[in-house]
């Protein structure tokens, strides 16, 4: 019977990789101790980053704004301990690269005061206009990864009068378990927090996706719902890309998001139940975003779990805390799907950050790559009906264009299509090769175009002036010769007798 | 504390179990049944015949590997040169000299699949090009069928007596068991004027469970499509292809053979004759050569079976599956170019949906 169901009712997409959630999604939520020293990044979302409007040797308060949003896609940074600003630099960025980005270091007071806080007691009687500015201001951002402004969503949603607000308790990565942490420990801060999200949006329902490998967060959170039939929990297929919106969106509603557009333009928007919970601090308590749930796992670790720590905590010392069993053969920023090589753990938690994973020997292993055998794997696995063998085909032959023909563009980096190869082809890297070049390319177009146009432009300015100095040239000639024809030749003027 | 690790390429960071190797030895497996139904019925030649073939396509292989500077042993271990000898061996009459089986497995391996770069790369099916070659080259030897004679029968050849066979070809004592396959009398009692109806009267017997002349590995039919199926729920192939070609012979063979029975065979007697079985699931279904959509592998896998009838039915062969595979072959990458799978947010067109709500 299991086997029959396996069979027909799973969707026709992506893959069942060993989800290695437990034990850590079961360990109980940790709190890290106050960490002595915290660096916070000015980039922690998508769009421009945050200006500083502290300087080194000012007191901060916890929740204190540090640096403020610039531009119409930002998001402000908040102090995520009480203490003093001790520099404004660059440190390591979680970024593959290792290079560098700018951050502020506050050294802690261990006191742990909190700023003056604005807390809001009825949420709905504010405008919604006045919930997108505090979840702005308040710094709140998606937190299941993509790290998109949340206000900004929020606006979007209410123009394009989107009725659903899609909830995403997917977490499907591997390893990963923040969210599961966070519905199954403050699954009224979730629920209130979508409540507060469909106000500002003007929704009328919200769908919260929960995969069905998290029992207990779905009866947390139809417990929590209970009082409120607006939010709908809908358990959901394990499997990954689930918690991809696009995917996410289809299993719920069954609506497709047409290429190129927007979810909101079919109606719906999609939240993280933890960007849900950090919306209701943001309004109910007043407090910016400044903590997370960050899970730490991989067989590295001694005792993972998830922890309750400040945002700009080094991963070292997350690392430390839950115990390393042996220097980690390989540390990712979030899931094993999606995640961000880290060359080293000095680098600052950051408000994407759900998961630390730091794997040994076994788990980093890299299987041989071997030739396509044109298994047709990636193709049945791809999500989004693409045909990765053979984007990667052409891309490993240098035809990016061919690549595109087959839509490249349309890829969603999952990672479905490398998982399942039997060949364990770096299909992504491809991917991620071709699109860098194809950008780099386009604004290689972009910088050509321009200095092309200033060169016609020159070239213009240079003829105009040549014309207008020969007109000018001509006028003066034709004045003369005026002048000329009109007074007869000069003749010898009679000298006045005078003297 | 956490030191600097060596840099891989981009996610994912975990990957699947699943390997190519563990895809060849699925499909091993899967069809040991018939092949050891096969020994059995034709006896010491067929083990021989099967063995040689095996290891003149994993010879061809290591030849090429060691020409093309490659290292040899991790290549052949992935098993898809003693795969491709295999099925060879399978579709090769058991009795068939020494000869035949080096020929086959060097060919296939050397120019069907290595000349075109190796595994993945070649256009046609290595072990059905092979097949078409020596039927070509050696049509006498290539159609010499024996009647079954289980390798427990007193009058069957012994190791020794069956290593003879093999090396020198068939031997007098034993060639009261030459025989023909059912696909083979029908045809040459049609092309005589003797229709069905009379000549299926003293017609080869057809054993249902598989014992009579034909191919070393192809007169088991239900252990063949056993281990297909089970191929399919361990999702090694999916039942596009089988389903496709099976369906493409049994449409065209009973709407014939309801209008004139006596020149077109049954239905059954298509899927149960020659490589039908073995042809749907494990020869079209070769990831190589095969599309790699599924509504592709459809158009193909009937395409195979229309192919297969008539070739069957109105071509010089009796047996048409190997030229049918290999015509399919060809135009493989033509499906793949037209039929794709509809992306995400587009229509078939590769057009966005309209935001509709």
């Amino acid at each position: 019977m299991r086997l029959i169901e396996r069979f027909f009712k799973e969707p026709r997409w992506g893959v069942h990789p060993d989800d290695h959630k437990r034990p850590a999604a079961d360990v109980p939520l940790r709190m890290l101790p106050q960490p002595a020293r915290v660096h916070m990044p000015l980039q922690q979302h998508v769009g421009g980053a945050a200006r500083p409007v502290v300087l080194v040797g000012q007191k901060v308060l916890k929740g204190q704004l540090l640096a403020q949003s610039q531009g119409n896609i930002s998001a402000p940074i908040h102090a995520s301990v009480s203490g003093t600003v001790t520099a404004i630099a660059e440190v390591t960025a979680p970024h593959p690269s290792g290079l560098g980005f700018a951050a502020i270091t506050i050294e802690s007071d261990f006191a742990d005061r909190w700023i003056d806080t604005d807390p809001v007691a009825d949420p709905f009687a504010l405008a919604p206009e006045e919930i997108a500015r505090r979840t702005a201001a308040a710094g709140v951002v998606g937190l299941g990864g993509a790290t998109f402004p949340a206000a900004v969503k929020f606006v979007l949603g209410r123009r394009l009068g989107v009725r659903t607000l899609i909830v995403n308790g997917g977490e499907c990565e591997p390893y990963v378990s923040s969210d599961d942490r966070i519905m199954r420990d403050f699954p009224e801060q979730v629920v209130d927090g979508a409540r507060i999200i469909m106000h500002a949006i003007g929704a009328d329902e919200s769908l919260v996706g929960i995969e069905d490998n998290k029992p207990e967060a779905i009866a947390a959170m139809t417990k929590a719902a209970a009082a409120f039939p607006e939010v709908k929990i809908r358990p959901v297929p394990a499997r990954y890309p689930m918690g991809s919106d696009k995917q996410l969106i289809q299993t719920l509603t069954g609506k497709e998001v047409p290429a190129d557009a927007r979810a909101a333009e079919v109606g719906v928007l999609v939240h993280n139940v933890s960007t849900c919970a950090a919306v209701h601090k943001a309004i109910r308590l007043g407090q910016p975003l400044v903590e997370r749930i960050v899970t730490i796992n991989g067989a590295a670790v001694t005792a993972p779990g998830n922890l309750f720590a400040p945002l700009g905590t080094l991963v070292d010392e997350l690392l430390a805390f839950c115990g390393l069993a042996q220097a980690p053969a390989r540390l990712i920023l979030g899931g094993p799907m999606m995640g961000t090589l880290l060359r080293h753990g000095r680098v600052p938690l950051v408000k994407g950050a759900s998961g630390i994973l730091a794997f040994d020997a076994v788990e980093a292993a890299v299987p041989e790559v071997g030739p396509c055998i044109r298994c047709g794997s990636c193709t049945r696995a791809c999500p989004m009906g693409l045909l990765p063998l053979e984007m990667a085909a052409h891309i490993r032959s240098g035809d990016l264009d061919g690549a595109v023909g087959y839509s490249l563009s349309d890829c969603i980096s999952c990672g479905c299509c490398a998982y399942v190869c039997p060949s364990h082809i770096p299909l992504v890297q491809y991917f991620s090769h071709a699109k860098g070049e194809l950008s780099a390319r386009e604004r290689a177009k972009l910088r050509t175009e321009a200095g092309k146009r200033l060169a016609e432009a020159r070239l213009a300015r240079l003829e105009r002036d040549a014309r207008e100095k020969a007109e000018v040239a001509a006028r003066r000639k034709a004045e003369r010769a005026a002048v000329k024809a009109r007074v007869p030749a000069p003749q010898p003027q009679p000298q006045e007798a005078s003297t | 504390m956490t030191r600097p690790v060596e840099m891989p390429v981009a996610a994912p960071y975990a990957a699947t179990p699943n390997s190519v190797s563990r895809v060849m030895i699925i499909v091993m497996v899967a069809l040991t049944p018939a092949t050891l139904f096969g020994f059995w019925l034709y006896g010491w030649p067929a083990i021989y015949l099967w063995m040689i073939t095996v290891g003149a396509a994993a010879g061809g292989e290591a030849l090429c590997l060691q020409l093309r500077g490659r290292a040899v042993a991790p290549v052949l271990l992935d098993g898809s040169a003693v795969l491709t000898g295999w099925l060879l061996a399978l579709s090769l009459p058991p009795w068939a000299p020494w000869w035949i089986g080096v020929f086959g497995g060097l060919f296939a391996t050397v120019l069907g699949k290595q000349v075109f770069g190796g595994l993945g790369q070649n256009l046609f099916n290595p072990a059905m090009v092979a097949r078409v070659a020596l039927l070509i080259s050696f049509p006498v030897h290539m159609t010499a069928w024996v009647a079954p004679l289980p390798i427990v029968a007193a009058a069957a050849p012994g190791p020794i007596a069956g290593l003879l066979i093999t090396l020198k070809g068939m031997q007098p004592a034993f060639d009261a068991v030459a025989s023909a396959s059912l696909l083979g009398f029908a045809k040459t009692e049609l092309s005589r004027g003797i229709d069905l109806a009379q000549s299926l009267l003293h017609a080869p017997i057809q054993g249902w469970y598989g014992s009579r002349a034909g191919s070393l590995g192809e007169t088991a039919t239900w252990l063949i499509a056993a281990g297909g199926v089970a191929m399919i729920f361990l999702r090694t192939i999916t039942w596009h292809i089988p389903l496709a070609m099976l369906l493409g012979i049994a449409v065209p063979a009973a709407i014939l053979n309801a209008i004139d029975p006596a020149r077109y065979m049954e239905a059954s007697t298509h899927l149960l004759s020659g490589g039908a079985m073995l042809g749907a699931f494990f020869i079209a279904t070769d990831y190589v050569t095969s599309p790699n959509t599924r509504r592709g592998q459809l158009v193909f896998g009937a395409g195979c079976g229309v192919l297969t009838y008539v070739i069957r039915t109105w071509a010089g062969y009796p047996e048409g599956v190997a030229f049918a595979v290999l015509l399919m072959n060809s135009l493989t990458p033509v499906i793949d170019s037209y039929i794709r799978p509809r992306i995400y947010g587009r229509n078939r067109q590769g057009v966005a949906l309209e935001p509709g709500r």
